[in-house]
């Protein structure tokens, strides 16, 4: 999942301060898992945010509305009308819903981001989340014993540990775990430590062109293109 | 052929040392290290943009030993070029006739003076070697045909008395695979667990001339800071009390380095001194080395 955390409220506040009429739009998915933006975090975030402005005596009016997904354009239509009430829609999805929801209100409405957008990862232990995937395009999982090198080595390296991890920790915090100690003690586990021995080539960072577009085999038409949301024919209608 | 190219032929025992671009323009200091070194000293390392602290570059800094005499090595880590740059960098570096380069993975940007920057590591330190080696061979990494293609000496570098120390030989191996023709290591205290790693090399049929690193112990708190901080180095606790009690500190580092030279002698072809601003005692620490 993709995994977020609150912007601090300060900063959150100064962005909604030219605003009267506000929505917090919480995302029902990812961001709720990671208790960052779902229903229950948007409704404390409208009773924090009403009674700071409540306490600068510059009230507004401020609701909440949960969709399941931002990333979705259906739970995004099922809204639009009552979205469009607003002066300013603070979303507190991940990077991706707050401007999915501005390109589905087709650009015309204020979308705030609350939320900082981290990383793709896992619930590690109830509260705790951690990165696992840097989505490059070109898994390598295989060779690695099932531990990431570009993701769970800080510097992505392809052919084996640099010389600043000690007793298993990485030189960039002590506290996290060196990725090739990880990968060296899961082969070793696995029996499989030949496969450290090849030699790996640069890796194609070309695999994924940024920003980037999957289409579906199954859904290959020539209309969509990677820059819009809608096929060009409806789109210039 | 580069200094260090014929006396690794040679076999003879051999001595490098290593000096550290500044901060800003004047050059002197960093120059003027050199000249302490002697002619013992067949090579100096120039590191690239130490600790990711901002500061001259190292192939400004190899020309201008070169100028002055000095065959230098230039180090290349791979934090903050591309394969383009990198590429790119060794051909500067041959148009300037500098011979010898040794290729490292750098310190992670975070640990410097600029620590939001963002890293690059789009090679890392086996594939830089291999670049090199392409160069060398007339082709870029894309396979693309070179108009003129450079000659090298290169190298790496392990840390032998860092655990998984397996670990470490692997990836030292593939250096060696990938073109890296001579290692230099980080630097020793422990010299069993030193000894050991050798062993295991050697077991596995490696030959290539390992130069171990040498670093003089200015202090108790240099010693404490980096048993806390440098990984793969260790300085032994009956160490560190051999300064404490003594009134000459640079006196006794030097002492520990030359006999910690002679004693891992037999084992390595050579040894490479890391001075940090104390190159006048490296001719001290050749002397009581018995070199």
């Amino acid at each position: 999942m993709i995994v977020a955390k609150r912007k601090p409220i300060d900063e959150i506040k100064e962005m909604l301060k030219p605003y009267n009429k506000i929505l917090v739009l919480g995302c029902g998915s990812c961001v709720a898992i990671c208790m960052a933006g779902g229903e229950k975090e948007a409704g404390l975030l409208q009773t924090e945010l009403q009674m700071a402005f409540d306490m600068d005596k510059t009230p507004k009016q401020i609701d909440t509305i949960t969709i399941l997904r931002q990333c979705d354009r259906e739970y995004i239509e099922e809204v639009k009308d009552k979205l469009t009430q607003y002066d300013a829609i603070l979303s507190i999805a991940c990077g991706v819903g707050v401007q999915f929801t501005a390109e589905v209100l087709g650009g015309e409405k204020v979308l705030l981001p609350g939320l900082n957008t981290n990383f793709m990862g896992a619930t590690i232990q109830p509260g705790i989340w951690m990165e696992r995937c840097l989505g490059c395009g070109d898994c390598v999982l295989d060779e690695t014993g099932g531990v990431c090198p570009v993701t769970m080595c800080s510097k992505s390296l392809m052919n084996g540990p640099c010389g600043g991890h000690e007793k298993g920790k990485c030189e960039v915090e002590r506290t996290r775990d060196c990725g090739w100690v990880l990968i060296y003690k899961r082969l070793e586990k696995l029996g499989k430590l030949d496969l450290l021995k090849e030699i790996k080539l640069p890796k194609n960072y070309g695999a994924v062109k940024r920003p980037a577009t999957i289409i579906h085999e199954a859904y290959q038409t020539p209309q969509i293109t990677p820059a819009q949301d809608k096929p060009i024919k409806e789109a210039t209608k | 052929m580069s200094k260090l190219s014929e006396a690794l032929k040679s076999g003879k025992f051999i001595i490098t040392s290593e000096v550290g671009p500044p901060k800003g323009i004047n050059m002197d200091a960093c120059l003027d290290e050199a000249k302490h070194f002697g002619e013992k000293v067949t090579a100096v390392n120039v590191t690239d943009i130490q600790s990711a602290v901002m500061r001259v570059g190292s192939l400004a800094t190899c020309i201008k030993l070169k100028e002055r005499g000095y065959e230098p090595i230039m180090q290349m880590v791979c934090r903050d070029r591309n394969r383009l740059s990198l590429q790119s960098e060794f051909l500067n570096a041959a148009i300037f006739g500098i011979e010898n380069i040794l290729c490292l993975t750098g310190d992670h940007q975070s640990l410097g003076d600029h620590p939001q920057c963002k890293g690059v590591f789009d090679l890392d330190s086996v594939q830089l070697i291999a670049a090199a080696k392409g160069l060398m061979e007339g082709k870029d990494i894309a396979g693309n045909k070179l108009d003129g293609s450079p000659s090298f000496l290169l190298g790496g570098v392990v840390s032998p008395c860092l655990e998984p120390v397996e670990l470490q030989i692997m990836k030292m191996e593939k250096k060696i695979r990938a073109g890296a023709q001579f290692i230099q290591t980080q630097s020793i205290f422990e010299v069993d667990k030193f000894r050991a790693f050798v062993d295991k090399v050697r077991a596995q049929g490696i030959t290539t001339p390992i130069l171990a690193g040498i670093i003089i112990l200015k202090s108790v708190g240099m010693a404490r800071f980096m048993n806390e901080n440098v990984a793969g180095v260790f300085v032994p606790e009956d160490m560190i009390k051999e300064v404490k009690e003594t009134k000459d500190k640079l006196a006794k580092g030097v002492e520990i380095a030359a006999r910690i030279i002679r004693e891992i002698k037999p084992h390595c072809q050579g040894i490479h001194i890391m001075p940090l601003g104390l190159g006048h005692l490296v001719p001290e620490i050749i002397k009581q080395a018995g070199l």
